[in-house]
């Protein structure tokens, strides 16, 4: 009896840690969907199949990336050239992966491996302000069930656009193009309230991000931005936050 | 060709991200390390906010920037993000559809 009660419990926890994921990312659906759209009519109208707008979607996962790939490819850039673009856009993501794969620690790499896969700016934010669960029973489901949440809706989002074309008017769309601005807004806010220092390393790295931006590309700005603003955390968080 | 432009893209994007996986399993951190990679999700989030929202409405950068500070006052009263959300979308819905 004692080993089917654990059982349950254990199944239980899971099921909990799932359910959780899904509720926390479901915002990112809701900014996905719209963009995801946006870049399938944008990569049929450059040119490509169903089947390679899709199967970007499906391997790249990555949204700037995309809509840059997309136009290059319109434009007729050279393979190299795409690639290389991709990187330095995309870069961004070890820093960020470097910093959420430092909380998942007490997770093993089987889980670990696969889940940075999955790391986005928006998957990073959301997984990044809910640490509690890395520590819990199953907490790996948590962070599963969340970036499967985003990635799903990425991908058939980018297959609707695709299949649809230009659906959505144009008005419509471009206020969609704010929801993950206001997403990342509302992940931010609530943390410097709890801690105004936050705040601070916050508006460091929009002002690091701006000047940059002024003579670099928009992938090495946020880099840097994020990298510099970041050391100043060094000296404005305490040792346990 | 395109199908080789998705196998390198997908490299370009996959490999940094799970060289970290790999790099935290055999290195332990100082504080200072620590306290640097705790800080970067505030300072991606902010590098993310800022100046991209300028860009929502091409040439009008006051349209995203009021859609902004829209969402962090429903941030500021406790709402959900799913509402903060939804009321940044009507906010830059109604300054250029309506107005």
């Amino acid at each position: 009896m004692e080993t089917v009660d654990t059982e349950k419990q254990k199944s239980s926890q899971a099921l909990r840690m799932i359910k959780s994921g899904i509720a926390v990312g479901f915002p990112i659906m809701l900014g996905y969907l719209p963009i995801a759209i946006t870049y399938g009519v944008l990569a049929k109208q450059a040119g490509m199949t169903l089947t390679e707008l899709t199967l970007m979607s499906v391997m790249v996962f990555a949204g700037a990336s995309q809509f840059m790939g997309a136009n290059m490819i319109a434009v007729g850039a050279g393979a190299l050239e795409i690639i290389i673009a991709t990187f330095v856009l995309n870069f961004r993501h070890f820093v960020m992966s470097l910093s959420f794969m430092n909380r998942l620690r007490d997770i093993g790499l089987n889980w670990k491996a696969p889940l940075s896969l999955g790391l986005t700016d928006e998957t990073f934010a959301v997984s990044s302000l809910h640490t509690k669960e890395a520590k819990m029973e199953k907490g790996a489901l948590f962070y599963t069930a969340l970036i499967l949440t985003a990635y799903t809706s990425w991908v058939l989002g980018s297959v609707l656009g695709g299949v649809l074309g230009d659906v959505i008017p144009e008005s419509l769309s471009q206020s969609m193009g704010i929801a993950l601005y206001a997403m990342f807004i509302g992940l931010l806010v609530p943390s410097v309230k709890k801690e105004i220092r936050v705040g601070l390393i916050a508006i460091i790295a929009m002002l690091i991000n701006a000047i940059c931006a002024q003579f670099m590309s928009t992938g090495w700005a946020i880099v840097i931005g994020t990298v510099l603003g970041g050391f100043c955390g060094i000296f404005i968080l305490k040792e346990d936050e | 060709m395109i199908l080789l432009i998705i196998i390198g893209m997908s490299l370009a994007t996959m490999i940094p991200r799970i060289i970290p996986a790999f790099i935290v399993d055999k290195l332990q951190f100082k504080g200072w390390v620590n306290r640097w990679l705790n800080a970067i999700p505030y300072a991606a989030l902010g590098a993310l906010i800022f100046p991209g929202i300028m860009t929502v409405k091409e040439g009008e950068p006051h349209i995203g920037l009021l859609g902004g500070l829209v969402a962090i006052g429903l941030a500021y009263i406790g709402l959900n993000v799913i509402i903060v959300v939804i009321g940044a979308i009507a906010t830059v819905f109604l300054l250029t559809a309506v107005i």
